[in-house]
């Protein structure tokens, strides 16, 4: 039970029943554009990019929503929303809206569904997403595929096919959303390419009326602890990153793999079993519980390459695999493989690389 | 206070196979846990009982067999426990499953009024962190997702402060209860279950309720009819043509590694440039 997510439902004649007049005025594809503290989340340029291929298979606007605490924040946003290819934006900017909290954002974005009716609504799967996400589906009453790796339209009835991994990554599904609109769905940062944003492309703002008094929100928010930045690891939207797993047999071998980095200016992520016995901070592990990753370079140095860690870094650009198991499952995916012990491998690589980077530099 | 923890019986997802030709879920003698996530959701209500007296409750949908996840919840100490079990619910994706729940958390509070409710942050095989925040919209309760701690619980003034991961920080928040927090992994550890509670599990009397005891009336709002989404389509990720190039195959660590960067700088040259620009 509640696994729809998994267990394929018997509803495949379903699928070309008519869709009720009413859903069918549904039209365009939106992107919440996600701002906290005057920063838009990357994740939400990579859903315009998205956006923009769906929108032009389906023939409709794009639009991005962009709600702030103030006019400046949203008309920069939704100005950087353009370059990515939206075509408008619906924004409300309003002081109960500058800084996050459930009520009033999902009373802000309900409203402006229910007011203009796109059939397509796509989120970042970040907390903040997450949690607008679940609650405006439900009070939208319409049904929400979370974690999606792929997004397609149905050329049979224009529907969106929603594609994300389930029992643990090891099987894809595709899921629909029939009769019910908007379709909605959340995509993790990193799972889809950053697009190239145009600096010349403009769009037209759709100020939005809101009406929320800060008295009638019961939530305060007494305190914001922003995280230090050398503790939170930018792993996500790292260009390297080295990586080591349980095959490094105890927590001091993990010094092999900082050095490695620290030669290479990487970021260092890690397998959930070394994330699990603390050898590593937990926001550093790399998989489908832990971050998404797409760097030019990814180092994985006694990782098997379980299903679950390569749905989180296989969009690398290149993977250097460093394992004594010829056999180990990661070699079927990486572009090189270095079979040995990690052990005696990485400190020469550190070695091979300082000396390398130290000659070129001197060249030129 | 009363709180109600919702609980999942899941298949232990670690020890699930995928049967290589025919792509289809091999279930058999794959165990039942309950949902590694609920486990901090159950731990930290739990405390709050030791800390403020009061009932927990905890609840599940699934089928008759999840009375073994609540008979576990029994052995760490909760009051009373409810398996919400009926073929109706069968195929509910999360908007029905967050229904049925909803109407139950309604129905309990009918005997006993409720205060707080605890949800994982997500389940190990729906992983859609949605639940939560579909109950807390239906029955109108506060929600603070990912809650890494619960500051105060003021009964007096109906109010509770708890910390919540935001991005780039921690959120210090108050607000009012009734509320439904979703507990965040990692932030305390299931205790042991005392021989006493394993003894009074064993023996407990789990209340099963089908939907009419539940109250619920509407049949085209749980179960695969109440689903707006359905699965189309399930299959297996597409394997990479090729594998990895192995370098150095017979050569020492040194010869390896060296070989290693002379490769990926003579086929990578916009890569070398990266990386020469970030060991500055
Ligand atoms: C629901 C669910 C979610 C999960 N989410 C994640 C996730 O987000 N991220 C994640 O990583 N995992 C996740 N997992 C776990 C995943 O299934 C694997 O168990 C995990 O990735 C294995 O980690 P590992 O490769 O470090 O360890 P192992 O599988 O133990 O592999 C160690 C490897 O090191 C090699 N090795 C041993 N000694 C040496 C040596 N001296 N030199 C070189 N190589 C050596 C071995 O040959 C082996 O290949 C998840 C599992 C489940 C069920
Ligand atoms: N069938 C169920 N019975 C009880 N609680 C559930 C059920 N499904 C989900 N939950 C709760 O909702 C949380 C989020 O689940 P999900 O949306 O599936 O990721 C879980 O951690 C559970 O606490």
């Amino acid at each position: 039970m509640s696994e729809n997510n998994a267990a394929p439902a018997k509803a495949k004649g379903k699928k070309r029943l008519e869709l009720d007049p009413r859903l069918a005025a549904y039209q365009g594809i939106w992107v919440f554009v996600e701002m906290e503290r005057g920063r838009v989340h990357p994740v939400s340029w990579e859903l315009l990019g998205e956006g923009r291929k769906l929108a032009d298979i389906l023939g409709v606007e794009l639009a991005a929503v962009v709600l702030g605490g103030s006019e400046e924040a949203v008309e920069a946003a939704s100005a950087e929303a353009f370059t990515y290819g939206a075509d408008l934006a619906h924004v409300v900017a309003d002081p109960v809206l500058t800084e996050y909290r459930n009520e009033p954002y999902t009373k802000a974005m309900t409203d402006l569904v229910n007011r203009h009716q796109p059939e397509i609504l796509l989120l970042g799967a970040t907390t903040l997403g997450r949690d607008l996400a679940g609650s405006v589906a439900t009070t939208l009453q319409t049904g929400l595929t979370a974690d999606c790796t792929e997004l397609a339209i149905d050329p049979d009835n224009r529907g969106l096919l929603a594609t994300r991994p389930t029992f643990g990554g090891s099987l894809l599904c595709t899921i629909q959303t029939l009769n019910y609109r908007p379709q909605m769905a959340t995509v993790r940062p990193r799972v889809m390419a950053m697009p190239e944003a145009d600096p010349v492309r403009v769009g037209r703002i759709v100020r939005e009326a809101f009406d929320l008094s800060e008295e009638s929100i019961i939530a305060k928010v007494l305190e914001f602890i922003p995280d230090e930045a050398q503790e939170q690891a930018q792993l996500a939207y790292a260009d390297i990153i080295v990586a080591g797993g349980r095959g490094l047999g105890k927590a001091e071998n993990f010094q092999l793999i900082w050095d490695l980095a620290a030669v290479l200016g990487a970021e260092v992520g890690g397998s959930r079993p070394v994330t699990h016995a603390g050898w590593i901070s937990a926001d550093r592990q790399v998989g489908q519980s832990g971050k998404t990753v797409r760097p030019k370079l990814y180092i994985a140095a006694g990782i098997s390459g379980a299903i679950q860690h390569r749905v989180g870094m296989e969009a690398s650009d290149v993977i250097i695999a460093i394992n004594n198991d010829p056999n180990a499952p990661i070699f079927e995916f990486a572009t090189y493989g270095l079979v040995g012990d990690a052990l005696r491998i990485l400190p020469a690589l550190t070695e091979a690389f300082r000396s390398r980077l130290a000659v070129n530099r001197l060249a030129s | 206070m009363h709180i109600v923890v919702c609980i999942k019986q899941v298949p232990d997802s670690a020890q699930i196979r995928v049967h290589p030709v025919t792509n289809t879920i091999m279930r058999q003698g794959v165990p039942a846990i309950i949902n590694p996530f609920d486990l901090f959701a159950l731990e930290e209500a739990l405390r709050l009982k030791d800390r403020m007296g009061g009932r927990v409750t905890v609840l599940t949908m699934g089928p008759p067999q999840a009375e073994d996840a609540l008979r576990k919840a029994v052995s760490f100490g909760v009051d009373d426990t409810i398996l919400l079990t009926d073929r109706a619910f069968a195929g509910a994706d999360t908007l029905a499953t967050s229904y049925a729940l909803a109407q139950t958390i309604r129905k309990i509070g009918e005997e006993h009024p409720v205060d707080l409710v605890f949800t994982g942050k997500q389940t190990i095989d729906g992983d859609t962190a949605q639940v939560g925040p579909g109950i807390a919209k239906r029955l109108g309760l506060q929600l603070l997702t990912y809650v890494s701690g619960i500051d105060a619980v003021d009964l007096q003034n109906r109010e509770i402060t708890v910390r919540r991961r935001a991005e780039g920080g921690v959120q210090v928040i108050r607000t009012r209860l009734p509320a439904l927090i979703t507990m965040l992994e990692g932030t305390n550890q299931i205790r042991y279950a005392s021989m006493d509670d394993m003894f009074r599990a064993a023996r407990f009397e789990v209340r099963k309720w089908n939907k009419d005891m539940a109250g619920i009336e509407d049949v085209g709002k749980i179960g695969l009819k109440g689903s707006p989404t359905v699965v189309s389509k399930v299959f297996a990720p597409k394997p990479k043509a090729v594998k990895a190039q192995i370098i150095g195959s017979g050569l020492d660590s040194q010869g390896m590694a060296a070989a290693l960067v002379d490769t990926l700088f003579a086929q990578h040259p916009r890569l070398g440039k990266e990386l020469q620009h970030a060991s500055h």
